[in-house]
């Protein structure tokens, strides 16, 4: 009985001023989203980090005059290096097979490139990525060697370039979200001034303090849940439409995003939006609402 | 005890002290903004003393946690001037809406309400609406919503002060009655009529002090 007047209460609560509520509930939608596609975002990068170290490589490219020697002499050096995991001869025909493969959307790009002119290279995993100057030191200055490349630093472009969106996309979502938190407090403060009255009666026959204030913190709790159910959902549609769709080519390269982290977002966006949601509504009342 | 309220430059209420037994009917009389209304605030912990104690049912409510007022002023009954009534209630609805925020079941009500509304004499106007009462109506069906848990203490704030005089008497009447029940009734007026005729404890207050405290006592 009790929880059923409580509920009934916010119903009423929330309908009396819609507009307000519509407007609660949007402004939750974007801060949610945004904060899910940061979020989102970050586990991604987190993955891609794992996924490229794994494999980053350094490519020693060796020049076309090369003799078999150098090539032999180079490689057994490659072999007892103690820095070196594991050691891929690509061949020119190999180099051509990998470019053809990773820009098969591109037959132009493809058929601009003749079958020998990529050069063949050494691919070199390292026990430890970031010891790639020694590495340079001691191989660049061979006879043969044309260049060695640290793919680390390449990727390290994309990972920063990653990092400031999603360090922006937090922002925007933290301004977002005080915007949400600020229309809550309004939102509370306008229910509970309208309810004056019933709240000034049961203060004084000795209602609860709770009883007096859940159902202004039920209404913040709701929209809140609603909101973060929409977030939710404009994530889904997100990957479906954009990473999935527009940008599957790009997924090939970022990895695409699974849906056990997109589904993951309900439960977090739901808990983030409505604790925060209900402590707003809650301080609201202390204010609002003297004993 | 003494209040002094914020940034006010005298107390409203100075070194004052007051006892009162259980089952006593009390009048607080005095001129406008003597400090009346302050008493009634204070036993309901609406305000509290700067210093001294208010002791209510053997509690000393003015150290209480704020987290055990409600439950406490569930222990009182409060009538004010203004009714304070909600309008968009019945005379049933606003009784019940007393029981149902303490967490009283309907059927309580259902049982409890009509029987509070008979007692009060607004027996077949409980699906009335406050506007559609006289003020002697609404003030009684104030008293049923104070009364209806049958508290130790009912507090009436100038309960008259919007009504004629013959309706006056009749919410007097009812008063009294309640207070035949044993329910201590603390009553402020500036009514003199009322004070003559009830013969009950007078307490005059002038300036936040008490200039008179008599047993069977009139106005002035
Ligand atoms: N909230 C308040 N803040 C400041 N002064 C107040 C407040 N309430 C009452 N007072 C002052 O306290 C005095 C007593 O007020 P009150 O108890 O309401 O008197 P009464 O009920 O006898 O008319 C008055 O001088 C009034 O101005
Ligand atoms: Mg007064």
């Amino acid at each position: 009985m009790r929880a059923k007047y409580v509920l009934a209460e916010m119903l009423v609560g929330l309908w009396r001023n819609v507009t307000m509520t519509i407007a609660m509930i949007i402004t939750m939608i974007v801060s949610l989203s945004m904060l899910g596609a940061s979020l989102l975002m970050y586990m991604q990068v987190d993955e891609m980090k794992g996924h490229y170290y794994e494999q980053v490589e350094v490519s020693i490219y060796l020049e076309k005059s090369i003799q078999d020697a150098e090539r032999s002499d180079i490689k057994s050096k490659l072999d007892s290096d103690p820095l070196v995991k594991n050691v891929l001869w690509e061949t020119k025909e190999m180099a051509y097979e990998n470019f053809k493969a990773q820009f098969r959307d591109a037959p132009d790009l493809v058929n601009a490139i003749g079958a020998d002119e990529l050069p063949e290279s050494f691919r070199v995993a390292l026990h430890d990525p970031k010891k790639f100057d020694q590495i340079n030191a001691t191989y660049a200055g061979l006879p043969g060697v044309d260049t060695v490349v640290d793919q680390q630093k390449l990727l390290q472009k994309i990972f920063d370039i990653l990092g400031s969106i999603q360090n922006l996309s937090l922002v925007v979502a933290g301004f977002m979200g005080l915007a949400a938190l600020l229309l809550v407090a309004n939102t509370i403060q306008v229910a509970a001034y309208s309810k004056r009255r019933e709240v000034a009666v049961m203060k004084l026959v000795g209602a609860s303090n709770w009883f007096i204030q859940a159902p202004f913190v039920l209404e913040a709790v709701f929209a809140a849940l609603l909101g973060s159910i929409l977030a939710w959902v404009m994530l889904v549609v997100g990957k479906v439409v954009l990473i999935d769709g527009k940008l599957a080519a790009l997924t090939d390269l970022l990895l695409p995003v699974s849906w056990g982290n997109v589904n993951l977002m309900l439960p977090i966006l739901a808990g983030i939006g409505s604790v925060v949601s209900a402590v707003t509504a809650w301080v609201t009342l202390r204010f609002y609402i003297r004993v | 005890m003494t209040k002094t309220y914020p940034k006010a430059s005298r107390p409203s209420l100075d070194d004052v002290s007051v006892s009162i037994e259980k089952g006593d009917f009390v009048f607080f009389i005095g001129p406008s903004g003597s400090g009346k209304s302050s008493i009634v605030k204070l036993m309901l912990h609406e305000i509290k003393p700067n210093k001294g104690k208010v002791i209510v049912n053997g509690k000393e409510i003015s150290s209480m946690r704020s987290w055990k007022i409600p439950s406490f002023r569930r222990s009182i009954g409060c009538v004010f001037q203004d009714f304070r009534l909600l309008p968009n209630k019945t005379a049933y609805e606003n009784v019940a809406f007393a029981l149902e925020v303490i967490g009283k079941s309907k059927a309580v009500a259902r049982r409890v309400v009509p029987e509070v509304l008979e007692l009060v004499g607004l027996g077949g106007k409980e699906h009335r609406y406050p506007h559609e009462l006289s003020g002697g109506e609404q003030q009684r069906v104030a008293v049923a919503r104070a009364f209806v848990n049958r508290p130790l203490i009912l507090l009436a704030d100038e309960p008259t002060g919007n009504l004629d005089p013959d309706t006056s008497i009749e919410i007097m009447r009812l008063l009294d009655r309640i207070n035949r029940t044993g329910t201590t009734v603390v009553m402020v007026t500036h009514d003199s009529n009322i004070v003559n005729q009830m013969r009950r404890r007078v307490i005059e207050i002038e300036g936040g002090r008490i200039v008179r405290d008599q047993a069977r006592g009139v106005y002035g």
